[in-house]
Formats: structure tokens, sequence, C-alpha cells
């Protein structure tokens, strides 16, 4: 069997790094990533970024090393990605942020709000309700990550989680400061509005977990593959018919559901960010979705059906 | 068969027509509005002259050019889109000026007639006259060295000057906006949520520490590549 070797260089100063001799043919990336991690311990896998061409796409860790365009010397170029952390470690901490967080405001802990409302609860049923409806989103979205989700990337850079956890944890404060104010105004319409907001709310999560159950249901464990989701047995997946995303659609409508529950501003604000940027999520997915396959049901809209 | 292959290629050439007379069009209203922005903001400059020549004092000179400095900065949004450098860089720059003219100057009387004002109007009109003559000469391929050393070079000390003329005025409006109550909701409301103005204005005032360091570096860099040919790599390139 004939070995392959194998030099990696910096992409940007072109410094050889590493020589590896006597490479099996059927090596992997993620096999030579190991090897290099080796020589250079700080580099783990996941922060290694292997290349054909310096300004080129990273190749994948699946790829194998005597399918790839190279001689029996071959030549990659390495770029650092910089300190990554797993996707499992940034969202257990950034939805745990909220959930304690807005219990902090809830059960009005000392320094937020005026000595004499210490450790008081509020008079309004409503806001006990927002508590509940609150912490059950974020413990929802924990139990998913640990048990529902499948990632197809393991890592991210790690400035990620400052910039989430700051968006998360911000917002929640936010939110939570007003809602537990002890100068809260329940909403306008009263019951009837509250009432409405938390049929809307609790349909919109029973839906978003469908979706997530769907999703997994997609892939296998394990793999990595990419298939289009349809509508299941569930009503609830029945959305797919009209949205690639619909996680995001019934994310949305569970927190406008919160929003007319609460009638709070910043709640409003939160919502309406959170929709923007996932309208972009949603428009990439549905873009990556086109380009992939070419039978794409052409009904279904990226968030919003028929609109966006 | 034959005739829609000739309708092809005059389809093309009518095409082509029209990205020419359509970027054309474009480069004619750049003009138009670059010198349209360099007239405007010279008005200003000899407005401001006139008045200080004639009465021979700064007080009620904010008000005397108020509107035509509304007027002049609020279009300037439209740069935000066209202007080729970052959007960001752009933005931030147009929002700030927009944001001191109406929701400072114009908004709290009794800090018109500060020098702070007139500093940060001083350094505005010149940064302005020279930036859009710049634009102006740079779209009729007629750039006289001097406007391009001018837009590259004064900014070093205007720069920093503008933002001390701002961050005085700000700091002169914080007990009159305090003892007003303007822009400020209170709880409880039933909107369920509360603004105050002042602390707003402090933020404001601490925001320029981490953002006036990168504009300014922006500037250099920028500078460095156009006056010395040197090619700097960007973080956002």
């Amino acid at each position: 069997m004939k070995h392959y070797e194998v030099e990696i260089l910096d992409a940007k100063t072109k410094d050889k790094l590493c020589f590896l001799d006597k490479v099996e043919p059927n090596a992997t990336i993620g096999e030579i990533k190991s090897m290099f991690h080796r020589s250079h311990p700080q580099w783990y896998p996941a922060r290694q970024s292997i290349r054909l061409d310096p300004k080129g796409k990273s190749l994948k860790d699946e790829d194998v090393l005597q399918h790839l365009p190279v001689g029996t010397t071959a030549t990659f170029y390495f770029r650092d990605l910089g300190a990554q952390i797993s996707w499992v470690t940034v969202f257990l901490t950034e939805y745990t942020g909220p959930l304690v967080i807005y219990l902090l405001f809830y059960f009005r802990v000392p320094f937020i709000y005026a000595p004499k409302y210490d450790f008081t609860t509020s008079k309004h049923w409503v806001v006990h309700l927002a508590c509940m409806c609150h912490s059950f989103h974020y413990v929802k979205r924990l139990l998913e990550t640990l048990f529902v989700h499948r990632f197809s990337h393991g890592t991210m850079p790690l400035r990620n989680i400052f910039k989430n956890c700051t968006y998360y944890w911000g917002f929640a404060a936010w939110m939570a400061y007003y809602i537990n104010h002890p100068l809260y105004t329940p909403p306008i319409y009263g019951e009837q509005q509250i009432r409405l907001a938390l049929i809307i709310f609790l349909f919109c999560q029973i839906g978003n977990f469908s979706i997530h159950i769907a999703l997994r249901n997609l892939r296998p464990p394990g793999s990595k593959t990419r298939k289009i989701p349809y509508p299941t047995k569930n009503p609830f997946t029945w959305i797919f018919l009209l949205v690639s995303c619909p996680n995001y659609t019934y994310e949305l409508g569970s927190w406008l559901g919160f929003t007319l529950m609460t009638q709070c501003l910043p709640v409003a604000f939160f919502t309406l960010v959170g929709f923007m940027q996932m309208t972009v999520w949603a428009k990439g997915k549905h873009r990556s979705y086109l380009k992939e396959f070419r039978d794409y049901p052409p009904l279904r809209s990226p968030i919003l059906p028929f609109v966006l | 068969m034959a005739s829609s292959e000739e309708d092809g290629t005059v389809e093309e050439k009518e095409n082509n027509n029209k990205k020419r007379t359509k970027s054309a069009l474009i480069t004619a209203w750049l003009t138009f509005y670059n010198i349209a922005m360099t007239a405007g903001w010279l008005v200003l400059a000899i407005t401001m002259m006139r008045f200080y020549i004639q009465k021979g004092t700064h007080k009620g000179l904010y008000r005397s050019i108020a509107r035509t400095l509304k007027f002049f900065q609020t279009f300037a949004l439209v740069e935000v889109r066209i202007v080729r450098t970052s959007v960001i860089v752009t933005g931030v720059q147009v929002c700030s000026r927009i944001y001191m003219v109406w929701f400072i100057t114009s908004s709290i009387r009794q800090i018109q007639n500060e020098e702070s004002v007139i500093l940060f109007l001083v350094v505005w009109t010149v940064t302005e006259i020279t930036r859009y003559s710049y634009y102006t000469f740079n779209l009729l391929h007629h750039l006289p060295y001097f406007i391009k050393w001018a837009r590259y070079n004064f900014f070093i000390v205007l720069y920093p000057l503008g933002v001390v003329g701002e961050l005085l005025t700000i700091y002169a409006a914080l007990p009159f906006v305090r003892r007003s109550g303007m822009y400020s909701m209170r709880l409880p409301n039933k909107y369920n949520v509360s603004f105050d103005y002042y602390y707003f204005l402090i933020i404001v005032m601490l925001s320029y520490i981490p953002l006036f360091p990168q504009l300014y570096l922006h500037m250099l860099r920028q500078r460095r590549r156009v006056l010395h040919g040197e090619v700097i790599v960007e973080k956002d390139d």
C-alpha cells in the first residue's frame, strides 16, 4: 500500500508547521487533525481549519485523503479558528441565565426594587402566570438541548458565548424588571386578554416542540445527512406545507403570546429583535434547502406563510 | 428561429445601454447631491461668520442657523446607503450628528448659547465643506491635490475637537434634562416600561469612549491608504 506524506503549512505565513510521513491513503481529515494536534497540543482539532488552498474553504473531517485532489505528498494549509466551545455548552449557559435571572426578579431579591418590597410577591395573578410561562419556556429549551437537538457542528468560536449570553441575559433582566415591578400595570382587557395570550403561548410551545421532534427524527443518530422535512401525523407539523422553518414561526408566536399576556413594551421589543434574527436564519436555511434539493416544495416560505 | 436569435443580441445591446444610462444617471445625481451639500454647508459657514461679525457675539447664532442645519444634516441620511465606505461607520456618524442636532441642541434651549456648540458647529462646517467638495471633484475626475490633502489631514485635529464640543454640550445639557424630565417616562404606565433621558445621556457620553477611537483609527487607516498608497488589511474586509 502506497503511503502518503502530508505537510501542513500556516495559511498566512506559509511556515511549515508539521510534516507527517507514512499516512494511510484512507486516512480522514479528522485523523490528520488529531495527528497535527499531537505535535501542536495548543491547537485541538476543533479549532483547526485545514484547507487545500490558503484562501479556500475548510475541508470536512469526513473527507478521505486519497479522494482529495492531492499528490502523494499532500500540502495542506492551516488556519486557527480561535478558542472553540461546544454548542451544547453555549445553549445550556444561554438558557440557564434567563431562567435564574427572571426568578430573581420574581422573588424580588434585595437591591432590585425598593427595600420595602424585598421578598414580597406581586398582587396580580398574571405576574405569577407570566413567571410560570417564562420558566416553562426556558426549561423546555434546556431539556431540548440535552435530549432532542442533533447538532451538525460540534463547536463555535468562544467569543459567541459572550455575545449570546449578553443578549439573552440582558433582555431577560430588562423584561423581568418591569413585569415583576411593584408598579406593574396588568393588561387593559384583563382576563380575556390574558386567556387568549395563554392559549396562543401554549399552542406555539407545543408546536415548536413538535417541530423539534420532527427535525430530530429526520436524522438518524450520529449521521449528518440532510433531508427535506415533511408534515407528519402530528397536526402541529402540517405547517411544513407552508413554511421551511416552522420552529421559528412557532417561536415568534410564543413570544407574541407572552407580549400580549404581560402587555410590556420591553417584551414586545425582545419579540421584534428575535423575529428579525430568526428571519435572517430562516431565509438562509430556506436558500440552502433550495440549493441542495431540486424538488423542494415551491409553496413554502422561509418563516411566515406566503409573506416572508 | 433566425429572427429570435437577432432579437437576442438586440436585447443584450439594449440591456447594456440601459445599464450604462442608469449608471450615468446615478453619477449625475451623485454629483448634483455633492454640489448641493457643499453649497449648503458653505451657506451655513457664511451665515455663521456674518452673524458673528455683525453681532460680535455667538449668542443667538444657533437659533439663526438651526433650520438650515437641521435640513442639511438630516438630508445626509441618504449617504448611509450610497457611500462606498463601511455602512456601519457612515451610519454611526450620520446618526450621532442627527441625534446631536435634533435631540440635544434643538430641544434644549438653554444650552444653545454655549461655546461648546459653536465649537462643534465650526468643526462640522469645515469638515463637511471639505468632504463634499472632495466627493464632487472626485466625481468630476478633477481632484485638486490640496482638497485631497485637506480631507485626509484636517480630521486629525478637527475630529477630536468636534468630540470635545459635542461632549461638553451634552454635559451642559444634563442639569436641564434632569430638572425638566424631558423625553422620560415613569412607572406606572400601561406599557410597563420606563425611560430616563438623563441616564441615557450619560450612557451616550460613555459610548464615545469605545466608539471614537475606532472611527478615528478607521480614518487614519484610510489616510495611509489614500495618501501613501499603503495597503492595510482591516478586520472587516
